[in-house]
């Protein structure tokens, strides 16, 4: 903290004190010599300590200014000596002014509080976001549909899967502590047992395929249903292409 | 038009019968059983005191073992003479046709060969039955009695059912059936309280009691495999997340120690027929794979490298190196392989789909279900005979008919079906015949046969 004040005040003796390294102004070499001109005034020290706080907490503007008439201060301080310091408690961050006039012209130096604000609460147990996490999975995520007893990736599947390896990347960018588990599912025909692996291996495609586009493998896991978990109940073709797909979820 | 091509089907349908029958006849007459039946007459027992109460419930239970086991013609009891014998003694040799001689029972209507008889009575407060069978055939009464046996039991609705049991259990095993269906009990899923469970109940649907109570969302637990002595239960359960296998106790329901392997399904356990290992299904490997391992799991060997999906790996009870599984890569088909995943054949034709083996305790036979000649996904419940591949269809036009599963007494299987609606557990004879239905409440599937 008292590192970083220093290099504030570096820095703003950097900006502002520029006259005293200055070459003297060459002499008239015709004119008789003139009455020395009044030095311009410069501000020595300007600083806030410390120069972070919690709202509430109070800091110390110091400064030291020569060759001025009159030293203020903005933001309510008003005029003060040349030489001084001031207790203030800013609400928010604060940069100070400090304006000094003196005969050989003005300067003018700022010193920033920054205000932090309390350290807030942990958020509620991830209730809220995992709602949110849910919803973007439900909205941004398509499923994968795929041909009778196969696990290919076919062309819509390709499509989806695409548009879901980009939606993914931004769902794990805002919920970094997100997995994701896909779903493997199957129609009603074949045996419930030849389906449980069939449905594994649709799920474990569609992991690939996201993989090869950078998704995150460990983000990724697979689960099957096999054709336990119909979401169409009819004998029909529609129904069973329905039933034939992979779909999101959050992971635990 | 419409006419002709209807002609020409029923033809089609004929020659394809004729074709059937032909090439099935091996196995037609296995599943029928070698030789004449014995023509067997039981009598309606009745009972002393308060055994009277018991006597319905007694014989309808003694009827149905003894039609149930499929090794007898039952001879129909409006045939019978008026009188039935309660006592050897009441067997007398002259041809009186009051029912009291043999040659009433061996001749004309009845033409049975075997005569089932005997009377219940409460004593010292048991049901104690006398149950006696006679061969009718013979000259007298004594060179005839074949079983003279007294049975005593709890004097009480289930003492006589299991007292009926007895004794349809020893006439059974008088003409050669081998293990009773006595004390088996079949293990299967259910919904009926709310999640897919294992329950089990006695081969007859009777004492239906759940075995596990997982509460696993969706799909819960599935897929049961009995051991051979009765006393473990492995399934599959969504109860953790991804499938994996878990072993209960059959007595306790209580779990055992199973290693499931780091994979994303661990499945459709069986155990082999010395019980110390359990094949499975793992996708360890990225695919549904053929894997074994010790009882707990432990100790697992991948079976095969093949690049097809693999699941339901069943050993033979005979051979222990010869194993079945389903598999690709295209359609689903039982194949064989041995224990080191060498050996790999299809055993089934290609046709259609085809599932759930089950090994007859025989080691020769099996049965299976298959969409063969149906719609796809319409399956029906097949018995082949392992070596020639020679089949028969033991049911059609019923709804969908699957897991079909041998009893303890290679007679009987145990399948699920939705002829009725839902899926429920139904029982039947290897002819197709004598086909019951075990369940009602919820949805039940994944039956399995155990000795206990």
């Amino acid at each position: 903290m008292l590192a970083f004040s220093i290099l504030i005040a570096l820095f703003a003796a950097g900006c502002h004190k520029k006259p005293p390294v200055a070459p003297p102004p060459a002499p008239a070499p015709t004119a008789p010599p003139a009455a020395p001109a009044p030095e311009k005034p410069a501000v020595l020290e300007f600083s806030a300590e410390p120069s972070s706080i919690e709202r509430g907490q109070s800091a110390i503007l110091r400064w030291s200014v020569s060759n001025a008439t009159d030293v203020s201060i903005d933001n309510g301080i008003g005029t003060v000596p040349a030489n001084g310091n001031r207790r203030v408690i800013p609400g928010d961050t604060t940069t100070y002014t400090l304006t000094a006039n003196g005969p050989g012209g003005n300067i003018s130096a700022t010193a920033t509080v920054t205000v932090t604000a309390p350290a807030p609460p942990p958020p509620q147990q991830t209730e809220t976001n995992k709602g949110t996490f849910d919803s973007r999975i439900q909205s941004d995520l398509q499923d994968a549909y795929f041909d009778y007893d196969s696990s290919n990736i076919r062309g819509d599947a390709r499509t989806a899967l695409t548009a879901d390896a980009d939606a993914l990347k931004r769902i794990f960018a805002d919920f970094p502590n997100g997995t994701i588990l896909i779903e493997g599912n199957c129609d009603e025909r074949g045996s419930a047992e030849y389906n449980l692996g069939l449905g594994d291996r649709r799920a474990s495609a569609a992991k690939d395929f996201l993989v090869q586009l950078g998704v995150p493998a460990d983000k990724l896991k697979t689960i099957s249903y096999g054709k336990e978990r119909p979401v169409c109940t009819e004998s029909n073709d529609a129904c069973w292409q329905k039933n034939r797909h992979d779909h999101f979820s959050a992971g635990q | 038009m419409k006419r002709k091509i209807s002609v020409i089907f029923v033809c089609a349908a004929l020659l394809c019968a004729a074709a059937f029958r032909l090439f099935a006849q091996d196995i037609q007459d296995w599943i029928k059983g070698t030789g004449a039946k014995p023509a067997l007459a039981v009598v309606d027992f009745r009972g002393a005191g308060q055994a009277s109460a018991f006597m319905s419930q007694f014989n309808s239970t003694l009827w149905d073992d003894l039609q149930n086991s499929g090794l007898f013609e039952m001879r129909a009891k409006s045939m019978y003479p008026l009188n039935n014998p309660q006592r050897p003694e009441d067997m007398r040799p002259e041809d009186n046709h009051q029912g009291y001689a043999l040659v009433d029972w061996a001749g004309s209507p009845v033409n049975a060969s075997h005569l089932a008889f005997g009377y219940a009575a409460a004593q010292n407060g048991l049901f104690v039955l006398y149950g006696y069978l006679d061969d009718v055939r013979q000259a007298n009464a004594q060179s005839a009695q074949l079983i003279g046996q007294r049975y005593a039991e709890d004097l009480s609705e289930a003492g006589a059912v299991k007292a009926a049991h007895e004794f349809a259990n020893d006439i059974i095993q008088k003409f050669g059936g081998t293990a009773s269906l006595l004390g088996s009990r079949i293990y299967f899923v259910s919904d009926r309280t709310g999640t897919n469970e294992i329950w089990a109940m006695d081969w007859d649907g009777g004492n239906q009691k759940a075995l596990t109570h997982l509460r696993a969302k969706p799909p819960g637990s599935l897929y049961p495999a009995v051991s051979p002595d009765g006393t473990r239960v492995a399934f599959t359960t969504w109860a953790f997340g991804t499938p994996r296998i878990v072993v209960v106790d059959t007595q306790t329901g209580r779990r055992l120690p199973f290693y499931n392997q780091e994979a994303s399904l661990n499945a459709t356990p069986s155990f082999t027929p010395d019980g110390k290992q359990i094949y499975y299904a793992s996708s360890a490997s990225g695919l549904a794979q053929i894997y074994v391992a010790s009882l707990d799991g432990q100790g697992f060997r991948r079976v095969s490298y093949r690049d097809a999906i693999e699941v339901e790996p069943k050993v033979n009870p005979k051979n222990p190196s010869l194993l079945l599984f389903v598999s690709g890569p295209l359609n689903q088909q039982i194949y064989q392989m041995t224990s080191t995943g060498s050996d790999v054949q299809r055993v089934t034709n290609g046709e259609g789909e085809a599932a759930n083996p089950s090994w007859n305790p025989d080691g020769q036979h099996i049965a299976f279900s298959w969409t063969r000649g149906y719609a796809t996904g319409n399956f029906n419940v097949f018995v082949m005979d392992i070596g020639s591949r020679q089949y028969v269809q033991l049911t059609s036009g019923q709804g969908r008919n699957e897991n079909p599963v041998w009893a303890p007494d290679g007679r009987h299987l145990v399948f699920m079906s939705n002829r009725n609606g839902r899926e429920q557990i139904y029982t039947m004879l290897a002819n197709g015949t004598q086909v019951k239905q075990l369940t009602t409440q919820g949805v039940n599937r994944y039956p399995v046969w155990g000795v206990q």
